[in-house]
C-alpha cells in the first residue's frame, strides 16, 4: 500500500520535472534545429527536424566569414573566465574574513557586501559609464570584467560565508599550530573543502555574464571589444534579419556554457556524494 | 624543559566571562588534566594557552618567558584536537611533516623525525595513506604522531579520546601514558572523563564555571576533596549525599563514597527500599531509596543477590565520611 503511493508519488515528481525539462529545453533545441535549415524551411515548416533537402548550413558559413566571430568568442570567454576568477577568489577571501575573524563590525560588514543581491547593478549604469569614461576604459574588456565581478561578488560571498563558517575550527587551527600562514589556510585547506560551493557560485555567476548584451552594449560596443552576444546583433537588421545566421550564432554561443557547466557540476555532484558517504 | 605558568588568566567573549582569574603553575615532566562539566571553559582555557584564543587578563609563562603575544607556531607547543584535525588533503607522513617542513628543517632530520614517530604509534604501514583511509582510531594516533614530530615543550589534548569507542579509549589511554613515560614531556590534557582524569594524571586540575575548585593528584582529590563539588566529580559512581541532620552529623550533607557503605537485610543504620540493581560481574552496585536522604549507591565488591523492592539497610562507614556545610565547603573535621 504504502510502496504503492510511493510509487505514484515519485513518478508524478518524474513527470513535472520533465515536463519542465521539456518547456525549458524547448526553445533551444529549436534554435539548434533551425540553425541547420535552409531559410525557407525555417519559415515553412520552424517545428520540424532537418532532412535531407531542408539541411543547410549557410548559417554557419555566413556567421564564419562574415563576422569577425572568433574575435567575439574570444571576447566573451575572456570576459567570462576573467570575471568568474575574481568573483570566486575575492567572494571565497571576504567570505572567509567574515567567517573566520571576530571583529567589530562583522554582521554589518556581511550584510553590506549582501545588499548588492536585492539591488540590481543597472541602475547605476549612468554612473559606471561615467566612471569608465573618466578611467579611459571605455571599449575594453577590462570595463567589462570590472563591473561583472561586482555584480558576482554579493551572491558569492553571501552563499560561501555560510559554506566557510562550516570548515572545522579544529583543523584550522591545527595549520595555525603547524605554522601555515593564513594565505596558506585559506588557500590549501578552506578553498579545497568548499569546493562544492564554488561550483555552485560559478555556474550562477557564469551564466548571467555570457548571455549578458546590456553592458557590452553600454561600455564595450567597438568592434575589437565585441562580445559573442553582442556581436550576434549585426544580423539582426531593423528591416533584414538574417535568422540562419543569427540562429547559428546562438547556437554556438550555447557551446560554451554547457562545457564549463559539465566541469562545475561534476565538482558539484563530488562534493556532494563525498559528504554523504562520510 | 617545559613549565607552564598562569596568572590571573580571564576570558571574556564580548559581555560573557567565561574564566574568572585562574592561577595555575604546571612544572616540567607533569601530566596535568584539566575536568569540569561541559561548558566550564576547559577548552577555552587550553586554547589561551595554546595562543588559539586571546587572553582578556593575565599572564601566560612557558619557561618563564611572557608569551601573551606570541604566535602559536612559536610556542613550541602540540595540540591534538577532539576531532583529530588531519588536513584531508595530505597523507598520514605529509600530516606529521607539516609542522617541521614550516619551520625550514633540514630533510632528513624531518624523515628521522617522522620515522620515529611512526614506530612509536605502529603507524609504519599506513603513512601514504589519506586519513579518509584510516579508522578512527589510527586517525587518532596519527594526530597524536603530529604532535611528537614537533618536539614540543608542551603537549595539549583536548578531549582526545571521546571520539572512539570504549574499547580503543582504553588501550589509547594507555599508549598515552605510556608516551608521557618514553618522552617525559609536559602534558596538558582536558576530559570530563574523570577514569582519565584518575589513571593519567600526575595533577588534577577541577574546574568549574570558569574557577579552579581544587588541584591536586587524583588520589588527594579522592581522599580530601575541598568542597561538594569535587567531592562528587571525581570517583565513579558519584559520592552520595546523606541528609546530615537526619543521620544526627553536623553540617548539611554527609558524603559518603558508594563503596564505603556496608550493605544488610538484617539492621543497620538507615533502612530502605531497593529499587535497582546493577550486577557487574567483579562488583554489584544497588541503589537504594532511603527518606530523607533520595536515591542512594551501594557499591559491594564481588556478586551479591539483592530483589528489587526489598527491604535494606545500609550504614556508612563514618571515618571515610566527609561533612559539608550548606555553602558546599568542607567542614573541618
Ligand atoms: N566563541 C565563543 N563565543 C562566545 N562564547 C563562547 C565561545 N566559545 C566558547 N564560549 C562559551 O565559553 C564557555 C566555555 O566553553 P568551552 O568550550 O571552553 O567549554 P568546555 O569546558 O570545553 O566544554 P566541553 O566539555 O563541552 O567541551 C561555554 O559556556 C561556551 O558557551
Ligand atoms: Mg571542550
Amino acid at each position: 500500500m504504502s510502496a504503492r503511493v510511493s510509487i505514484l508519488r515519485s513518478s508524478a515528481a518524474h513527470a513535472i520535472l520533465i515536463a519542465y525539462t521539456v518547456i525549458a529545453l524547448y526553445p533551444v533545441l529549436l534554435i539548434v534545429i533551425n540553425s541547420m535549415k535552409s531559410r525557407r524551411a525555417i519559415f515553412n515548416e520552424p517545428l520540424a527536424f532537418p532532412t535531407p533537402e531542408t539541411f543547410d548550413l549557410v548559417g554557419f558559413h555566413t556567421v564564419f566569414e562574415q563576422s569577425d566571430f572568433f574575435l567575439y568568442f574570444q571576447n566573451s570567454l575572456i570576459v567570462t573566465l576573467a570575471s568568474l576568477f575574481f568573483v570566486l577568489l575575492f567572494g571565497a577571501m571576504a567570505a572567509f574574513a567574515l567567517a573566520e575573524y571576530r571583529f567589530r563590525g562583522n554582521l554589518l560588514m556581511g550584510l553590506y557586501l549582501a545588499l548588492g543581491i536585492m539591488i540590481p547593478i543597472r541602475l547605476g549604469t549612468v554612473a559606471i559609464l561615467e566612471i569608465m569614461v573618466a578611467a579611459n576604459l571605455v571599449n575594453t574588456l577590462t570595463a567589462l570584467v570590472l563591473v561583472y565581478t561586482a555584480q558576482g561578488l554579493p551572491l558569492a560571498v553571501f552563499i560561501l560565508t555560510e559554506f566557510m563558517r562550516q570548515v572545522s575550527d579544529d583543523l584550522k587551527n591545527a595549520a595555525r599550530i603547524d605554522g601555515l600562514s593564513e594565505y596558506r589556510i585559506f588557500f590549501t585547506i578552506s578553498l579545497p573543502l568548499v569546493r562544492p560551493a564554488l561550483a555552485t557560485v560559478a555556474v550562477f555567476t557564469m551564466i548571467p555574464i555570457w548571455n549578458d548584451l546590456w553592458f557590452p552594449l553600454i561600455l564595450a560596443p567597438s568592434d575589437a571589444t565585441k562580445t559573442l552576444t553582442l556581436g550576434s546583433q549585426v544580423f539582426l537588421g531593423q528591416y533584414v534579419t538574417n535568422w540562419n545566421a543569427v540562429l547559428a550564432a546562438l547556437s554556438l554561443a550555447i557551446l560554451p556554457v554547457v562545457v564549463l557547466y559539465l566541469i562545475f557540476s561534476r565538482q558539484l555532484i563530488r562534493g556532494i556524494t563525498r559528504g554523504a558517504v562520510k | 624543559m617545559g613549565n607552564l605558568t598562569l596568572h590571573g588568566i580571564c576570558k571574556s567573549f564580548g559581555a560573557v566571562d567565561v574564566i574568572h582569574d585562574v592561577d595555575l603553575e604546571v612544572r616540567h615532566g607533569e601530566f596535568c588534566v584539566f575536568v569540569g562539566p561541559s561548558g566550564c571553559g576547559k577548552s577555552t582555557l587550553l586554547r589561551m594557552i595554546a595562543g588559539l584564543e586571546d587572553i582578556t587578563a593575565g599572564e601566560v609563562r612557558i619557561d618563564g618567558a611572557l608569551v601573551n603575544t606570541v604566535p602559536p607556531s612559536k610556542r613550541e607547543i602540540a595540540m591534538v584536537f577532539q576531532s583529530y584535525a588531519l588536513y584531508p588533503h595530505l597523507n598520514v607522513r605529509d600530516n606529521m611533516a607539516l609542522g617541521l617542513k614550516q619551520a625550514r628543517f633540514p630533510r632528513a632530520e624531518i624523515d628521522a623525525a617522522v620515522r620515529r614517530a611512526a614506530k612509536m604509534l605502529d603507524l609504519d604501514p599506513y603513512l601514504s595513506r589519506r586519513p579518509a583511509e584510516l579508522s578512527g582510531g589510527q586517525r587518532q594516533r596519527v594526530a597524536i604522531g603530529r604532535a611528537i614530530v614537533r618536539k614540543p615543550k608542551l603537549f595539549l589534548f583536548d578531549e582526545p579520546l571521546s571520539n572512539l569507542d570504549a574499547a580503543l579509549r582504553v588501550q589509547t589511554r594507555i599508549e598515552i601514558a605510556n608516551l608521557h613515560r618514553e618522552l617525559g614531556a609536559t602534558i596538558i590534557y582536558v576530559t570530563h572523563d574523570q577514569v582519565e582524569a584518575m589513571t593519567l594524571a600526575d595533577r588534577i586540575v577541577v574546574l568549574r564555571d570558569g574557577r579552579i575548585e581544587q588541584v591536586g593528584a587524583p588520589m588527594e582529590l579522592y581522599r580530601n576533596p575541598a568542597n561538594e563539588f569535587v567531592a562528587g566529580f571525581i570517583g565513579s559512581p558519584r559520592m552520595n549525599f546523606l541528609d546530615a541532620p537526619a543521620l544526627g552529623q553536623p553540617g548539611k550533607s554527609l558524603g559518603i563514597r558508594p563503596e564505603h557503605l556496608s550493605f544488610s537485610r538484617d539492621g543497620g543504620q538507615i533502612e530502605g527500599r531497593v529499587s535497582h540493581v546493577e550486577q557487574l560481574g567483579g562488583e554489584t552496585l544497588i541503589y537504594l531509596h532511603a527518606d530523607p536522604h533520595g536515591l542512594v549507591t551501594v557499591r559491594l565488591f564481588g556478586e551479591h543477590a539483592a530483589e528489587v523492592d526489598e527491604r535494606a539497610f545500609i550504614t556508612p562507614d563514618m571515618a571515610r565520611a566527609f561533612h559539608f556545610g550548606a555553602d558546599g565547603q568542607r567542614l573541618a573535621a
